[in-house]
């Protein structure tokens, strides 16, 4: 049973899911340490922990690598209780379905992460398995940077930002483009192809690798990928900038995503530079979710007319023998706040 | 339904043994047909040493502050075992015959093969085995480590030793060179060991010295492989009784920036 919307606990079930967020950027962090120093396999065990239960190993024994992998476990179980309470709460406080379905998405998506980290080390961290495992955990992060951006106050309130199709389009675009990004820079990690060109930003001198293998091919297309998804941000923020200037939920977030690109691309140079310094190699990890996390906002706050019209939509058919007013659910309190009412058939503000 | 039950039971103690006999039956495995032993009174040996040409590279330091222990047991630091070389021989070299045995067949040996972990080091560095014989693998330390062997041919497997004093065996069942050993709680161990079907292989020690006793008379390629320096082959034709001698010689590498 849901309990009664108020402003309260909504924004409460806001800064939770920021919380969640954040610990999620530090999961993604201790998992970008395991890989990039190596520490994959330095716990052979799972769910145990060298015999131990995960929660009594004793904390002098965290040495070498095993501080890198067992901390990880922690907090990825950490942050899968975080999100069981993530999903129970949003269940019972949000009355949008659509958000409650979210809710739950990441709950499953947390239970399946956990079982991959188990069996990518179950069998020696075969590359499809742990490629797999970096992949969904950028798709949890951004399930959850989802929950906070339409649990938001800012969300709710604000009227539509403008209707503008070929930005939906572009911003869409990008975000993919991002996310398979990063899947080539996850398959160039996890098939140790991350130095197979060992100079930058020449190839042993040449734009094009003058040799070729399978670890050059992915090295080759994560660099291009690269140059693909700046062109793909620049062209983002350009049209919010020439058609959304005064749109601050646009232009900010416009602004960010061509720093985070930019600081990206340096950090890429600086992974190969440094022969694959773990602390860089990881930054350059974090940083890759936080730009496909920015060009998601992005995306989202430039489809929120689409969304919002859906939901009113819903509201007219779910409200259309009852002759009442929109589901709150689907036109919350922060609607009411600012005033708006909304009847079958007719919304506007007074 | 004594009758019955009896079946029951003598099936399942069959199944039992079919099962059970899969895994003795490489033990307890006679010579393939045609496989003769070596003679050893006729046998000849094969003697030499594997020479570096060239200046000496320098091992790089290892950090171990990534475990107090290790630290500890390292007080005036350590680094890397790429290049051991004394008396201008280079040690760490798996030298071995790659072809030229014919159908000889040989025992594999119940003495087990050691690899030890003691100041965060693998002893030996390098070391060969045979297919079927136990590798003993022990944690001579009072801290974690994990045995991660990296075997293309052969299982890979991962053993966490957590205990001083645990003792793990394996057993490679294919022939390869070489298995790599890591440990990745510290990732500076590692260790490499051939595995042979035959017992013609040493590594160098003192001087790059290695010798190959009771090898019978033939023509052989014989191969010497380094971690840093890849291998050498030589052909060899061993006379009854003769004891040969050869050397490897493998070039420095050129000093980093050159």
């Amino acid at each position: 049973m849901s309990q009664p919307l108020t402003a309260g606990n909504m924004i409460w079930l806001h800064r939770y899911t920021k919380l969640v967020v954040v610990a999620t950027l530090l999961l993604i962090t201790a998992g970008g340490m395991v890989t990039s120093t190596g520490s994959g396999l330095s716990v052979p065990d799972w769910p145990t922990t060298y015999g131990w239960s995960m929660f009594s190993f004793p904390f002098d024994k965290w040495v070498g690598g095993i501080f890198y992998e067992h901390g990880h476990r922690l907090i990825a179980s950490t942050v899968g209780f975080l999100t069981i309470i993530l999903a129970i709460w949003t269940w019972r406080v949000e009355r949008r379905p659509w958000v409650r379905r979210l809710g739950f998405a990441a709950l499953g998506a947390v239970i399946l992460q956990g079982l991959l980290g188990g069996i990518t080390v179950l069998l020696f961290l075969p590359p499809a398995v742990s490629i797999g495992h970096a992949a969904l955990a950028q798709l949890f992060f951004c399930i959850t940077l989802s929950l906070a951006l339409v649990t938001s106050p800012g969300w709710r309130d604000d009227a539509p930002a403008s209707d503008d199709g070929s930005l939906r389009r572009i911003a869409g675009a990008t975000t993919g483009l991002v996310y398979v990004q990063i899947l080539l820079g996850a398959t160039m990690r996890h098939t140790g192809a991350g130095l197979a060109i060992p100079t930058f930003p020449l190839a042993s001198g040449h734009i094009v690798p003058p040799a070729w293998s399978g670890a050059i091919a992915i090295h080759f297309a994560h660099r291009v990928g690269a140059l693909a998804v700046v062109a793909a941000i620049l062209t983002t923020a350009a049209c919010v900038y020439r058609r959304h200037r005064d749109a601050r939920e646009l232009v900010r977030p416009a602004a960010l995503l061509v720093m985070l690109a930019l600081l990206q691309a340096t950090l890429g140079a600086f992974v190969v530079w440094s022969a694959l310094q773990p602390f860089i190699n990881t930054l350059h990890v974090v940083n890759g979710a936080l730009v496909l996390g920015t060009s998601l906002i992005l995306t989202l706050r430039a489809f929120k007319p689409v969304i919002d019209a859906r939901a009113i939509r819903g509201a007219r058919v779910d409200v259309s023998g009852a002759r009442y007013t929109m589901l709150r659910s689907e036109f919350d309190v922060g609607s009411q706040a600012r005033g708006v009412h909304l009847e079958a058939g007719r919304e506007g503000r007074p | 339904m004594n009758g019955l039950r009896s079946l029951v039971v003598v099936g399942f103690i069959g199944l039992c043994t079919a099962c059970g006999g899969g895994h003795q039956q490489g033990a307890s495995a006679g010579p393939p047909p045609g496989a003769k032993r070596v003679d050893n009174a006729t046998a000849g040996s094969l003697a030499g040493r594997v020479l570096l040409d060239g200046a000496v590279p320098a091992n790089l330091p290892i950090k171990m502050a990534a475990d107090p222990f290790c630290l500890a047991q390292n007080p005036n630091g350590a680094s890397f075992e790429n290049y051991v070389v004394t008396d201008g021989g280079l040690e760490n070299v798996f030298v071995y015959v790659k072809d030229g045995l014919g159908n000889y067949y040989f025992d594999a040996p119940t003495e087990p093969a050691k690899l030890d972990q003691q100041g965060c080091r693998y002893h030996p560095h390098v070391l060969g085995i045979r297919t079927g014989q136990p590798l003993e693998i022990s944690n001579s330390d009072e801290t974690m480590h994990n045995v991660h062997a990296l075997p293309d041919a052969n299982r890979e497997f991962n053993i966490g030793q957590a205990i001083k004093h645990q003792v793990d065996k394996r057993t490679f069942t294919t022939r390869e060179v070489m298995v790599r050993f890591k440990c990745d709680v510290h990732g500076w161990m590692n260790a490499f060991a051939g595995v042979m079907d035959h017992p013609y292989f040493a590594v160098t020690h003192d001087g790059g010295r290695f010798e190959l006793k009771n090898l019978p008379a033939g023509t052989y390629t014989v191969e010497a492989w380094h971690e840093k320096l890849g291998t050498q082959t030589q052909k060899v034709t061993l006379s009854e009784k003769q004891a040969a001698e050869i050397t490897f010689t493998f070039k420095a590498p050129a000093p980093a920036g050159n």
